[in-house]
């Protein structure tokens, strides 16, 4: 975890609202680390891109300070700030050159012509584009452009950079390789890097720590694994990987653990994570490959009856969806191991979980 | 289906009979030839006699339903519709289509050239008319088609010399003067030619026509060349020199006018203290509407407005009629009764009395009453005929620099 | 089906037509469908466009007046070496075809054409005709020197030999200044007449001026509208176009309003006491006037292009700019300028080729200083009836503007103009 002292950027009970009304982010305290590659997960609207704006200082914030590197920066304008930004759409210069792309912020900062070219040369040398200097950018793919956006956003090696969803115009191929890409050139280059998108599955690959926004409020921020194993609320559970929901009741609490009664019948011993003791409803998480079809006697506490309703096979794995306590929803991911048990649709089946991989969260 | 059948059956009935008529007549033809023969000439006399009558009956059938005249607007036009177009079509019944126009010959020769004449007379400065008469734009028109003068005299001997022609028959004089403001020159007024081309002494701007003529003839009077000397000084490269260095005195404070309704116009705003104008629409605006201006006679040009016919009027005949109509004596003395303007016959120059409107004596508004001639200058079309295009080219260099 | 042999290379379809054949059928039809649906527009811009600019070529070279009126006589000077007065030939020649030209009414045609060259040459042709009618015998060379001296003058033999041409330069030369002196030599025409270098000057000049002030004007409006919220941007967009909806002299007459000498914006300063009532500023019926209606008669041309280009330039570049370090100027300058570029070529360029050709405002408000070239033009087809030296000056004019085309797809490049 970083030390405070090492914060490069801190928001400050930072609020933003455009029309006057409604909040879109809601006092907002965040210590981004040097060296860090923070994500700011969330669905549209949820007030990530704002944030990232306001950082980069194209949006004023409403309230609160953003301090970056030890001097607030309300009040500096964006071109001084040093923050490169790669943007969604690449926003590379159409007129101009991938070289003159990449000289565009050197010249700006009247870097004498021998460190510029040198500059750009190793710029290109990093995102492997050596050779294609004097192509217009409309002449590059997809994936080029993008990597001449990200070496113009690095080349004047700023402090920090700010990535609003750089790979969402991607194919799904392109859009892997190229997060190995930039996970690498964080990694040699330490560049901190705030990064914004709505794949949860970009944020777990690339993050040294994400932070989950929902209707402008940080829901939980933290690494990647405690993030999908240790959800802290509902709706964390439910964007960060995929999870099969029970509702009930609680019926007794004890120690770390609290029992529960599920709405369509049948009592499971769960891990209490955020509940409102007893008697209140709660929500229970689980995600579908910690289900174990048909468990030894007596391995896990929580076991019932079910129906296998729809079997889809995907390769790696067998997704089961089963009917479990009256919940026709409730799915099983199934590894494709060897030996695996074989099942058919309409198959009785029995399922189980262990107390630690069910979370009981808010309702 | 009954009906058909008998329609069927007399109509072969009727054919049955007509060729049985034939074949029986055919008998008889021969001895009847000669009888026949006399009878026909007969006929045929007869004939011809009711083809005449025909003829004549479609004649006035054909008569256009109207004519289109083409003057030059404002009050001039409407001195024309008070004196010429009403009793016309009183008389006819044929309506008259008036149009307006600022002169020159481009039109005509546009309607011309291309073939589609739709105006069936004009009326046209002199220089245009013989101009257009040369270039055959212009029909030949029969002066035996003019009435005599009220007192009988033949019409080429009433009307004032030159101003017949071979296309162009003339209908009053007119004549370029400059009228002032009064109220703009509340201490000394201008008084001679000379007056209006200096603008030290009378200060304001001052409207001209957009155009050669007549304002050289008028610089030069200005400049103290007498009336009778000008187009011969004119003629000399010098002399148009002259004319243009008078032109240059006043040409900063000029507003140039084309159409003969602006200059009044340009007065009554305040746009210029000073115009040169036809004198008619300066009458029209002293007389009917009030105006305080002043004309000035000393130096003027006069001219005469003439009808031509363009070559190819679709209404050549009824034209020709409408010509002799509105030049004969008590037409060409009533259109003096509305505006300013000198009749051209001598049988109706004594005719000329007060102004239909107000009743003023018409008489010492004319261009040629006597005090009004002390110092006037006859446009001469041949002069202008042989240098308007030289003319006009270097004003247009001088305008524009 | 039996004719289809081993031997037989070419390949048929099942009903045994050739393909190539089938092919051929099968897209003649749609050629002919597609060359139906363009007669249309290619007869009206044939009838309305190249067949005019075709006589108007022709107009400003064609000469025919004088040599179908006076053929013998220019045959006859053809061999004639220009020094003194040609022989008899010639004198008898013209004196034949003078009275044959007065009988059938065709001698005021070449008198006309004659004097529009040499001053004199309309009362010198008539007179002499005239003269000649009357059945004087010759030998001719003394008569007609006793009829007029001019006839004895080497100067009108050799108008006569230059106007007798079929087909001319002298139009051409004079759009230039220009003319062919007695000897024939080209000589410029005495200062006092030289006046259409100066306007085609003039001309390019108001453009150009009216092109930068459209721009000035109208680079700002169009980023304004480009950035503006829909809603509000579609109104002012409504501000724009309203003029271009108004009537050409309705506008034309509103700016006389405005901007004469006793007009809204005189008495404005009148009334408060910055000029005298005796200065008031003549703003209107010289360059001045033109100018500004000019400006903005001509900025929707200017406008529109731009901001439809403006339009399609993403904010992020913007952004990016000034993430990377430029500040705003310098990124509007390097950014946000140069990707305009297509817009501000076609909004140039249409500027200033209506500009080039404009009429109808410099005749109303452009008064004595304010007159254009196709104000000219126009005088020449309508007062001077030289209709030759018009066609000739409208070609200058066109040569111009295609001469600027040229240059700008040279500079520039067509590809980056964007209309629209």
């Amino acid at each position: 975890m970083p030390e405070p002292n090492d914060s490069l950027v801190r928001f400050n009970e930072v609020e933003k609202t455009y029309d006057g009304e409604t909040l879109v982010v809601k006092s907002l305290n965040l210590d981004i680390a040097r060296g860090e590659f923070l994500t700011l997960l969330g669905p549209s609207g949820s007030g990530k891109t704002t944030c990232l704006l306001m950082l980069a200082g194209f949006e004023p914030t409403t309230h609160g300070e953003i301090i970056l590197d030890g001097e607030p920066i309300n009040n500096v304008p964006p071109h001084k700030r040093n923050i490169g930004m790669v943007f969604q759409n690449y926003a590379l210069f159409p007129h101009m050159t991938v070289e003159e792309n990449l000289a565009f912020p050197l010249e700006v900062r009247r870097l004498p012509k021998t460190q510029i070219a040198e500059k750009v040369r190793r710029a290109l040398d990093m995102v492997r584009l050596r050779g294609l200097g004097s192509r217009m950018p409309s002449q590059l793919s997809g994936g080029q452009q993008q990597r001449v956006a990200v070496a113009r956003a690095l080349v004047f090696e700023p402090k920090l950079v700010l990535m609003d969803e750089p790979l969402g115009a991607l194919d799904k191929q392109l859009r892997e390789q190229m997060q190995y890409e930039i996970k690498h050139i964080h990694e040699d280059l330490g560049v901190t890097v705030v990064y914004v998108t709505h794949d949860q599955s970009e944020a777990l690959t690339l993050s040294n720590r994400i932070a989950v926004l929902n209707d402008g409020v940080i829901q939980q921020i933290d690494t990647p694994n405690k993030l999908y194993e240790n959800p802290e609320n509902a709706f964390v559970a439910q964007f960060v990987g995929e999870n099969n929901r029970l509702l009930g009741k609680v019926t007794s609490i004890n120690g770390t653990g609290c029992s529960v009664e599920i709405d369509g019948g049948g009592k499971v011993e769960a891990l209490a994570v955020k509940i409102d003791g007893v008697g209140g409803r709660t929500l229970l998480s689980l995600r579908p490959e910690r289900v174990r079809i048909n468990p030894t006697e007596g391995q896990v506490p929580n076991v019932f009856d079910g129906r296998v309703e729809e079997l889809i096979y995907l390769g790696d794995h067998i997704r089961a969806r089963v009917k479990v306590c009256g919940q026709d929803h409730f799915i099983v991911k199934i590894p494709n191991a060897s030996g695996h048990s074989e099942l058919h649709k309409g198959d009785q089946v029995k399922v189980g979980w262990a107390v630690e991989d069910c979370r009981a969260l808010d309702a | 289906m009954k009906n058909t059948n008998v329609i069927v059956v007399g109509a072969a009935a009727v054919i049955i009979a007509v060729v049985g008529y034939f074949a029986i007549d055919k008998g008889r033809q021969a001895s009847e030839a000669q009888k026949e023969i006399a009878r026909l000439s007969a006929d045929v006399e007869r004939l011809m006699g009711e083809k005449e009558k025909i003829e004549k009956e479609k004649e006035l059938a054909l008569r256009p339903s109207s004519l289109t005249v083409v003057s030059w607007g404002g009050a001039y036009t409407k001195s024309q519709v008070e004196a010429y177009h009403k009793p016309w079509v009183k008389k006819t019944g044929i309506k008259i289509n008036s149009e307006d126009y600022n002169g020159g010959l481009a039109e005509v020769k546009a309607q011309v050239e291309s073939g589609t004449v739709v105006w069936d007379l004009v009326d046209v400065e002199l220089s245009d008319a013989v101009r257009g008469c040369d270039d055959g734009l212009f029909e030949p028109i029969d002066l035996s088609i003019l009435p005599p003068g009220d007192d009988g005299t033949p019409a080429k001997d009433d009307f004032l010399p030159g101003t017949l022609y071979e296309c162009a028959v003339a209908n009053i004089i007119w004549s370029t003067i400059y009228a002032y403001d009064k109220t703009k020159f509340p201490g000394d007024k201008p008084s001679t030619i000379a007056d209006f081309f200096d603008s030290k002494k009378f200060k304001g701007k001052r409207g001209m026509r957009k155009g050669a003529k007549p304002n050289l003839e008028m610089a030069l009077m200005a400049d103290g060349v007498a009336a009778g000397d000008v187009y011969k000084l004119l003629s000399t490269p010098a002399g148009v020199d002259q004319a243009f260095k008078m032109l240059d005195k006043i040409k900063d404070d000029t507003v140039w006018w084309e159409a003969g309704a602006q200059p009044p116009q340009m007065l009554a705003d305040g746009e210029v203290v000073m115009s040169t104008a036809y004198n008619g629409r300066i009458f029209n605006a002293q007389v009917v509407e009030n105006k305080p201006f002043v004309i000035v006679w000393d130096g003027q040009v006069w001219d005469l407005d003439l009808w031509a016919i363009p070559k190819g009027a679709p209404n050549k005949k009824t034209a020709l009629e409408f010509i002799a109509f509105s030049t004969d004596t008590t037409r060409n003395a009533a259109q003096a009764s509305y505006i300013s303007y000198g009749p051209v016959r001598k049988s109706a120059a004594p005719l000329v009395s007060t102004h239909a409107g107000t009743g003023i004596d018409m008489k010492p508004h004319m261009p040629t009453a006597p005090e009004n001639f002390k110092n006037a200058l006859q446009n001469d079309f041949a002069w202008w005929a042989d240098h308007q295009d030289e003319m006009n080219e270097r004003f247009a260099a001088w305008l524009a620099k | 089906m039996t004719s289809t042999t081993a031997n037989d290379a070419i390949i048929r379809t099942a009903e045994g037509v050739p393909l190539k054949l089938k092919l051929l059928r099968t897209t003649r039809r749609n050629r002919i469908v597609a060359f139906c649906l363009v007669v249309p527009l290619l007869l009206f811009i044939l009838v309305t466009f190249l067949v005019p600019i075709a006589v108007m070529l022709l107009r400003s070279v064609d000469n025919p007046i004088v040599a179908e009126t006076l053929p013998q006589t220019v045959a006859a000077l053809e061999h004639w070496s220009g020094q003194g007065v040609p022989d008899e030939a010639a004198f008898a020649a013209l004196a034949e075809e003078f009275t044959l030209a007065r009988e059938n009414r065709t001698i005021g045609r070449a008198a006309t054409r004659l004097n529009f060259e040499l001053s004199g040459m309309r009362s010198l042709v008539t007179s002499t005709a005239r003269t000649l009618s009357r059945g004087e015998q010759g030998p001719y060379k003394e008569l007609l020197i006793e009829i007029d001296g001019r006839w004895g003058e080497q100067k009108t033999w050799a108008t006569i030999k230059l106007i007798g041409q079929r087909y001319t330069t002298v139009q051409y030369l004079a759009s230039f200044d220009l003319h062919y002196d007695a000897a024939g030599r080209i000589v410029a025409q005495p200062e006092v007449r030289q006046i259409y270098v100066q306007i085609f000057m003039r001309t390019l000049w108001v453009s150009l001026l009216v092109t930068v002030l459209c721009l000035l004007l109208g680079y700002p409006v169009a980023y304004l509208l480009s950035t503006l919220p829909s809603r509000i941007s579609n109104m002012l967009m409504i501000l724009v176009l309203l003029p271009f909806w108004t009537s050409l002299l309705v506008r034309t007459t509103a700016w006389i309003v405005l901007l004469q000498t006793h007009g809204v914006i005189n008495d404005l300063l009148v009334w408060a006491g910055l000029i005298g009532d005796e200065s008031r500023v003549q703003m209107i019926y010289n360059m001045t006037g033109t100018i500004v209606a000019m400006t903005h008669i001509l900025l929707p041309f200017m406008v529109l292009p731009i901001y439809s280009v403006m339009k399609t330039i993403s904010p992020s570049h913007m952004r990016a700019a000034l993430s990377l370090g430029a500040n705003p100027l310098v990124a509007f300058w390097r950014v946000y300028a140069p990707q305009t570029v297509p817009g501000i070529g076609a909004g140039s360029i249409l500027v200033f080729i209506i500009s080039i050709g404009y009429y109808i405002t410099p005749a109303l408000v452009g008064g004595r200083t304010g007159q254009l070239i196709s104000n000219f033009i126009a005088f020449h087809m309508q007062k001077s009836l030289n209709w030759g030296l018009a066609a000739a000056l409208g070609t200058v004019l066109l040569a111009c503007v295609l001469l600027l085309y040229w240059l700008y797809s040279r500079v520039v490049g067509l590809d980056k103009l964007k209309l629209g």
